[in-house]
């Protein structure tokens, strides 16, 4: 039960960011990419006052995927390397907190576009 | 201005397969299943559905390359490059002309007006666009999931090309107005049809106070495609003045498509999208004297991705082409 | 004109029909919901196969990102999106998607400056304020650290 409770809340919670985006949309005039900019932005200074990671903890995969998560990961590395490595750390924490997401993209986007032709959108509802 | 003589000689439209999935469809004389058309690149394509609409102009009329005078052609892209790669191999004389989806009245306005004055015999006016080759330049990647706001328009994938000269048979080209740019104070890309209404107003209005004419002396007005949005304003523009447009009024990016079924928004857009419902539908109503007078008004969004992000606004225009089953006097 | 363009202006606002909330929002929260619930499966699924938690996130993210680049090579990425609005939008496939779709659009340019050369043309600004905010963060930390020991 305590498993299902999890998922649910990982849907709702994560629903929820993707809802307050849409809202965005539809009543600013706020364009996708201001959205996401925003979105990170906004997750790295929720996880620099510390509420993100308390979220986390309950929702899961609800707080990890939006790209707010991102942004967090980005504060968490960020303040590790510099409890580890000082002032420098502050230039090196977010790379590398953010390093598997941001390769990922690059290398699978690199090969999409190698095996994939770009495609005409249908009409069609 | 007035002209006496001109007529459209021949006329011929190419279509992709969502335009002819439209309501007109089977109206087109070429039908390009394949929206890349066997090209490497979406700009070739284009350049191939222009290449054909011509191809079937020349065919019809019966005439060679050698025979055309002149060629005024334009389309979306930076350098219309639809027109003058699609156009090259024809070694016919060419104008390149942009004037966003108002370019094949511009087109036919030209192209009449130099017959008229007897410069030349005969001229082809001819537009393209493409949806994935705007999609490509003005907005975003094909694959990309961004989302389309209600007032957004289709660009259309279509061609349409005609022969302008003498012929002593209709259609009749009988009279054109050229539009002047006006300005809305529209900054939202994805509202083209609230940046060229302005225009079109403008440009009918001044045209039928040229003629003196009212819109029921009109079998049609026709306009470019100012969708949904944009004709609801043109609507109420006349309606400021007293003049009800509606009932004489149709808009060619509301009829290429089916709304209800293909997921369009506020309608079709491009160049090709008038020059097409031109060329595939109403030449043909005119010649056989279904429909007597027709007013013809491209409109256009003089939009440039750069100044709107620079915080600029969009300019619209449109040009107007009069055009009737019976010879001027 | 006869018109102002602040009257043309208000004119166009009551002519231009806005999203029709009651559809986009749900729509948005569904799609976007399953997606963060597909993010928890996989984060369990890592886990109970022995990651630790931040390795478990990153294989977490970079599956994810594979499955929406692959959906976005297959076409299905942008026509989901048509109808999920905000849905495919935040998570980060959708951060995924805007680095697949201009590298495939761009192809025709050339591989180093198509491809390469436009692949953050949209998703590019995300790193930009990401990684600054971070490093700000970075710096008020390290300060307050030195007032705080």
């Amino acid at each position: 039960m305590d498993m299902f409770l999890e998922y649910v809340w990982a849907f709702l919670i994560g629903g929820a960011f993707c809802a307050v985006g849409q809202l965005l949309i539809d009543l600013t005039k706020l364009t996708p990419a201001r959205i996401l900019v925003s979105y990170v932005v906004a997750g790295v200074v929720l996880g620099a006052v510390g509420v993100y990671d308390p979220l986390i903890e309950f929702a899961g995969g609800g707080a990890t995927v939006p790209l707010t998560g991102f942004g967090n990961l980005l504060a968490k590395g960020v303040r590790e390397a510099v409890d580890q490595h000082g002032l420098i750390g502050a230039f090196m924490g977010g790379f590398t907190a953010s390093a598997a997401g941001i390769a990922a993209a690059v290398f699978f986007g690199l090969l999409a576009a190698l095996c994939f032709k770009s495609g005409s959108k249908i009409n069609e509802t | 201005m007035c002209f006496r003589k001109p007529s459209v000689i021949a006329y011929a439209a190419v279509v992709g397969k969502a335009e002819n999935e439209g309501p007109y469809g089977g109206e087109f004389d070429e039908v390009v299943e394949d929206n890349k058309a066997g090209s490497d690149t979406w700009e070739q394509a284009e350049s191939l559905f222009q290449q054909r609409a011509v191809k079937h102009v020349l065919r019809k009329s019966g005439l060679e390359p050698d025979r055309i005078d002149l060629m005024i052609a334009g389309d979306l892209l930076n350098q219309c490059v639809g027109s003058s790669y699609g156009l090259k191999d024809y070694f016919i004389p060419y104008l390149g002309i942009y004037g966003a989806c108002s370019t094949f009245a511009e087109g036919l306005l030209l192209s009449a007006a130099l017959v008229n004055a007897g410069y030349i015999d005969t001229a082809i006016a001819s537009t393209s666009s493409h949806f994935s080759t705007a999609e490509r330049q003005f907005r975003f990647p094909l694959n990309y999931g961004g989302v389309r706001t209600p007032t957004a328009q289709w660009t259309a994938t279509a061609a349409g090309a005609a022969l302008v000269g003498f012929s002593g048979k209709p259609p009749f080209i009988r009279a054109a107005t050229v539009g002047k740019i006006e300005d809305m104070g529209i900054t939202d890309l994805n509202n083209m049809g609230a940046a060229m209404a302005g225009a079109a107003y403008d440009t009918l209005t001044r045209h039928m106070k040229h003629r003196g004419t009212h819109p029921q002396d009109y079998d049609v007005i026709i306009t470019g495609d100012l969708g949904q949005v944009g004709s609801d304003l043109l609507y109420d523009l006349f309606q400021r003045d007293g003049v009800s447009l509606k009932e004489h009024h149709k808009d060619c990016g509301l009829m290429i498509y089916d709304r209800a079924t293909q997921d369009v928004h506020a309608g079709g857009s491009g160049c090709g999208c008038s020059a097409s419902m031109m060329c595939g539908h109403f030449f043909k109503r005119i010649q056989s004297g279904e429909l007597k007078r027709v007013l013809y008004c491209a409109t256009g969004a003089l939009m440039s991705p750069t100044v709107v992000q620079q915080g600029g606004s969009i300019p619209g225009i449109a040009h107007c082409v009069e055009i009737s089953s019976e010879a001027g006097g | 004109m006869n018109i102002s363009n602040e009257e043309y202006g208000e004119l166009t606002k009551r002519r231009s029909h806005n999203s029709k909330l009651c559809k986009t929002v749900p729509m948005a929260f569904l799609i976007g919901g399953l997606i963060c619930t597909l993010g928890e499966a996989l984060l369990n699924l890592y886990g109970m196969a022995g990651l630790n938690k931040d390795d478990a996130g990153a294989l977490t993210s970079i599956t994810l990102v594979f499955l929406s680049i692959l959906f976005t090579g297959l076409e299905w990425y942008d026509r989901i999106a048509q109808h999920a609005g905000a849905g495919t939008l935040v998570p980060i496939t959708g951060f995924a998607n805007a680095v697949a779709s201009p590298a495939l659009d761009f192809k025709s340019e050339g591989f180093v400056l198509g491809l390469g050369a436009k692949m953050f043309v949209i998703a590019g600004p995300v790193i930009v304020y990401g990684i600054s905010a971070s490093v700000v963060y970075g710096i008020i930390y390290y300060i307050v650290g030195l007032f705080t020991k």
